[in-house]
């Protein structure tokens, strides 16, 4: 029989089985416990297999990552590699790339971050009160459907540049080329950050449905009578907007940010395959996987995921804590 | 008893699970159905190589009459990013059994590992070496061990025109020679040259084999291989005026579209604007391959375009010429991969390749090629007085990508030249230094 076959029955009969079998066990077991134990006892049991997963693939990892970013390079086989201190982490914040990396982050998560939240909230609250509202939706959604590698690959045909007095087969130079504005030569238009900007507008192309789908659930839930009685007051639209929708959105938007921040923060996919970072268009996450699979340099490369797992830790914590604030309110 | 059961139970789930994952991604190198029928050798072999579209389909074609001979399948995986896979795979052991390699440099790597297998009891060696060059030999040795075979090989450094736009056909034999011809017939073409550098991840590249060339023609084979091997600095007078008459062919007005073109034109169709009409340009520098790419796929070797050598520079390093080639290793002895690698290095199948075009045989004893351009390159490659691998290829790869976003930058603002090769220096350090 073929391998993958064995493999297939295993994972979607065995690993079924064996939960069943493990929660059928816990229970056999927590029997035979004292009876004010069991209470205590069970949840943890439960947990357990979980915890171990983490524990295997997440923690793990993450103690072993911080421990290579301590080493040196090593062979290619990673053997050899020994204790070198902070030397990573001082090579990363005296690099120019690594700094230009570090600094396109931040672009990154300020621009992608504005753009895509404030055009959400825009087109939620836009199409709100139109017809062909779920059609409008649906549009606006599909390209975050579509693999980031595909989209730059998109957007590399929309941003092509062919010089001047040539057909421009680029859609966006050719618009340009018919008004008689001056072409963008995309990716070399580094002048303020500009080829990174537009990097960065695919990515809001992406996420933008994202952002206003959540929005508009919020906004949907917002009491209809509120709105109502405030209008009856004789407020204008927009102070409705300000004074009453905006406020009950702040939680909805604080939400959709951080989710947006840590996506500006992973970027990797679209700058890979649009650019490689050349340009000064490199993000952390490309600059990571330069330093492992070009330079084979597992110390570098661990220096750099421990400082961008640091850089969302903030981010983490103030969801949690956010999230902690809401359950205290219920 | 009781603790026991406990313990057991998740870690039991875990190692079901465990199982499941390491079975779904096992490398499929162990050899298959052993014993095929009429005494065929059966069985499968999996390689990877960066080979995608025509050139994959050119690999496949080269393998077929092993295959209906052997009766072994082989299993051909085309990846852009072949480096990150062999880097992970020599960690992690999960290996293709026949793969090619990034450059003599990473097969060292490897090789001194332990994961690349020798070859010197797979192939008929001294036949082997006989019909190989012996640069190219040298180039697949590690501590005197053959490691590294070429499956196919170019020739850099060709400079091509259309002989319907600007004719080269006494071709120049110096550098100053060539600029009073272009001067010539000015014209005739909108600009002198054609340049194109992007190549996905490994745009640059292009520009790597004009500094390539300037370095071994105005400074001789001795400063490359001290440039290659890390020993001469970036910033030393050698390389600066490689950098700077590189400067001269991508600055404004020389170069057809300006930098901007140059940076955002992808390799494969730099050429183009030789056939348009008017021409936009009398000469791309390109390696013997771009006949298999671009607009020449379509246009007739010698009547729509032709190549002559990169004239020499300075008269001592006369006759000097560049080439690279596409290395193969072993990483799993299979009786497959085995019979397989000793295919790939005959005469018989690389002349299959060389047939359909854009490449040159390592195997000297391949003649038969498909036009007259072909079997010049492929001679100028074998009489070659001084001949220098790809210096690139040869670097470490952190040197390599250093050079390619180096060229980029220099292109784009020549201006910035000193810190560019500031910055080649600091990376130079830091590549060739010890673990």
């Amino acid at each position: 029989m073929d391998p993958r076959l064995v493999t297939a029955i295993i994972v979607v009969v065995g690993v079924p089985a064996v939960l069943v079998g493990y929660i059928w066990g816990t229970e056999q077991v927590l029997r035979l416990a004292p009876e004010r134990l069991k209470p205590r006892l069970r949840p943890w049991l439960w947990l357990l297999p979980a915890l171990g997963f983490l524990g295997v693939f997440l923690v793990y990892p993450t103690i072993g990552t911080v421990l290579r970013s301590l080493q040196s390079k090593g062979s290619i086989l990673g053997t050899g590699a020994h204790f070198i201190g902070l030397d990573n982490y001082a090579w990363f914040f005296t690099n120019s790339s690594a700094l230009g990396a570090l600094k396109n982050n931040v672009l990154w998560l300020v621009f992608l971050t504005l753009f895509t939240v404030g055009l959400g909230l825009l087109i939620a609250v836009l199409v709100d009160k139109v017809r062909y509202e779920s059609f409008a939706k649906s549009i606006i959604f599909v390209p975050l459907a579509i693999s980031m590698v595909a989209a730059a690959v998109i957007w590399k045909f929309m941003y092509a540049y062919a010089p001047p007095g040539t057909p421009q087969t680029g859609t966006i130079n050719g618009v340009l080329n018919g008004v008689g504005l001056p072409l963008i030569p995309f990716p070399t238009n580094d002048t303020l950050s500009m080829n990174s900007i537009m990097i960065i507008l695919i990515m809001t192309w992406m996420w933008t449905g994202f952002a206003m789908v959540i929005i508009s659930a919020a906004l949907k839930g917002i009491n209809v009578e509120l709105l109502e009685a405030a209008r009856v007051d004789g407020a204008t639209e927009w102070q409705v907007f300000r004074g009453i929708v905006f406020p009950l959105l702040v939680p909805t938007l604080a939400v959709v940010s951080t989710t947006i921040v840590i996506t500006a923060l992973k970027a990797f996919d679209i700058v890979y395959t649009l650019t490689n970072g050349a340009y000064n268009t490199d993000v952390i996450a490309n600059l990571m996987y330069k330093e492992m699979f070009n330079s084979g340099n597992f110390g570098r490369a661990s220096a750099i995921a421990v400082v961008l797992l640091l850089a969302i830790v903030p981010v983490m914590l103030f969801n949690v804590s956010r999230f902690r604030a809401q359950e205290a309110i219920r | 008893m009781i603790r026991w059961q406990r313990l057991a139970a998740p870690s039991l789930v875990l190692m079901l699970v465990l199982a499941a994952c390491s079975s779904g991604n096992s490398p499929s190198s162990s050899a298959g159905g052993s014993g095929a029928a009429g005494g065929k050798l059966g069985g499968k072999v999996t390689v990877i190589g960066t080979w995608g579209g025509d050139e994959e389909k050119a690999f496949l074609q080269m393998v077929k009459p092993f295959e209906d001979q052997t009766g072994v399948d082989v299993q051909y995986t085309g990846t852009r990013d072949l480096n990150a896979v062999l880097t992970t795979g020599v960690q992690s052991g999960v290996l293709p059994d026949l793969a090619g390699l990034p450059g003599p440099g990473q097969m060292a790597e490897f090789a001194k590992a332990g994961a690349l297998k020798p070859l010197d009891d797979v192939l008929d060696i001294a036949k082997y070496k006989d019909q190989t060059a012996k640069a190219l030999v040298d180039l697949g040795t590690v501590d005197s061990k053959v490691v590294g075979v070429f499956i196919k090989t170019a020739i850099k450094g060709l400079m091509w025109y259309s002989p319907k736009v600007a004719d080269f056909s006494t071709p120049p034999k110096t550098w100053d020679e060539l600029k009073s011809q272009l001067g010539a017939n000015a014209s005739k073409a909108a600009s002198a040259w054609c340049v194109g550098l992007e190549s996905g991840a490994a745009s640059g590249w292009p520009g790597t084999d004009w500094i390539e060339d300037f370095v071994l023609r105005q400074s001789g084979p001795d400063k490359y291989k001290q440039w290659y091997e890390g020993t001469l600095k970036w910033t030393s007078p050698e390389i600066k005026q490689a950098f700077q008459a590189y400067g001269d062919v991508v600055k404004q007005g020389a170069v057809y579209g300006g930098p901007s073109t140059v940076a955002t034109t992808n390799f494969a169709n730099a050429g183009d604007p030789l056939f348009k009409s008017p021409a936009g340009c009398q000469l791309l520098h390109q390696a013997s391959f771009i006949t298999g790419l671009g607009a020449f796929k379509d246009k007739k070797a010698g009547t729509d375009y032709n190549f002559f050598p990169f004239p020499d520079i300075n008269p001592s390093y006369t006759g000097a010429v560049e080439g690279a080639g596409d290395l193969f290793g072993m990483f799993n002895d299979t009786p497959q991969a085995k019979a397989l690698i000793k295919y790939l290095v005959t005469p018989e199948a690389q002349a299959i390749w060389v047939k359909i075009g854009g490449a040159l045989s390592a195997n000297k004893a391949v003649t038969d090629y498909p036009d007259d351009i072909a079997k010049r390159s492929a001679e100028l490659l074998q009489n070659a007085k001084i001949f220098a691998f790809d210096a690139s290829d040869l670097m470490p790869n952190a040197m390599n990508t250093a050079f390619f976003s180096a060229i980029l930058n220099y292109t784009k603002d020549q201006s910035k030249l000193d810190s560019i090769l500031a910055d080649l220096d600091k990376a130079q350090k830091d590549a060739y230094a010890a673990q």
